[in-house]
């Protein structure tokens, strides 16, 4: 292994683990294309193996956040054990549609949670805010 | 619902689930967004886990590489979880926003 490949394994996993911490994601956005480029893995085998450092992300984060008071554990395991049955439905939604719909669908969720999320953070900064400040901002 | 719809996408493009448990806990079940990333991250545990003993049985997952981009990771989510206690609930929101945007383009491009 170069030494670039270990700097920019250090830095993805670095920064895949932050944003699991920030963001409460497992970081799989990060580790597969790292994995991918630096160590040599196939999209497949990048896929699974990155599933095993979501695994320590995930740990360390919830265990950290307990701490800090904001894990809901009995919900989180709900939805942890359920998931399978959604898989299930993955499974078949995506052997009867083609699957640039299904990417291109999800893509348009994301969109509107985005435009949701960024909606509801402007909303309660305005209430913070509209006191003090009167400037527009286009 | 969200369990369901969590684990069809992970199923679908091999995701942990959190792009959907976040928002959905968020905007459907009231959940602070600090709350809704502790508990997303523990049923990608389970999630992850079960993804990957499925895997690890067809021989796909490497357990050297996977450590090795993991240790830097769980540095990562130290210090993330510590900055996430120190900003507010909106700027996690507007974070989440953005990765969500970026996320929706490597899906379209």
């Amino acid at each position: 292994m170069e030494l670039t490949d270990v700097i920019g394994m250090l830095v993805i996993g670095f920064g895949a683990g932050m944003m699991g911490g920030l963001v409460g994601v497992g970081g799989g956005i990060l580790f597969v294309p790292g994995l991918v480029i630096f160590l040599g893995l196939s999209q497949l085998e990048a896929l699974s193996t990155s599933l095993l450092a979501i695994v320590f992300v995930a740990s360390v984060g919830a265990w950290r956040q307990g701490r800090y008071g904001n894990l809901r554990v009995r919900d989180g395991l709900v939805i942890g054990l359920l998931s399978p049955l959604g898989v299930l439905a993955g499974t078949v939604l995506a052997n009867a549609v083609s699957e640039r719909a299904l990417e291109l669908s999800f893509a348009a969720v994301q969109v509107f949670f985005a435009w949701s999320l960024a909606r509801r953070a402007l909303r309660s900064g305005a209430q913070r805010h509209d006191a003090t400040s009167a400037a527009p901002n286009g | 619902m969200i369990a369901t719809a969590a684990g069809a996408f992970s199923g679908l493009f091999g995701v942990g689930g959190g792009t959907v448990i976040v928002p959905l806990l968020i905007l459907w079940f009231g959940y602070g967004e600090r709350e809704a990333t502790g508990t997303s991250l523990l049923a990608i545990i389970v999630i992850a886990a079960l993804a990957a003993a499925a895997q690890g049985s067809y021989g796909n997952v490497h357990v050297r590489e996977g450590v090795l981009i993991g240790l830097p990771a769980i540095a990562g989510v130290l210090a993330g979880t510590a900055l996430q206690q120190r900003i507010p609930e909106r700027a996690v929101a507007g974070l989440f926003a953005i990765l969500l945007v970026a996320s929706a383009a490597v899906l379209v491009f």
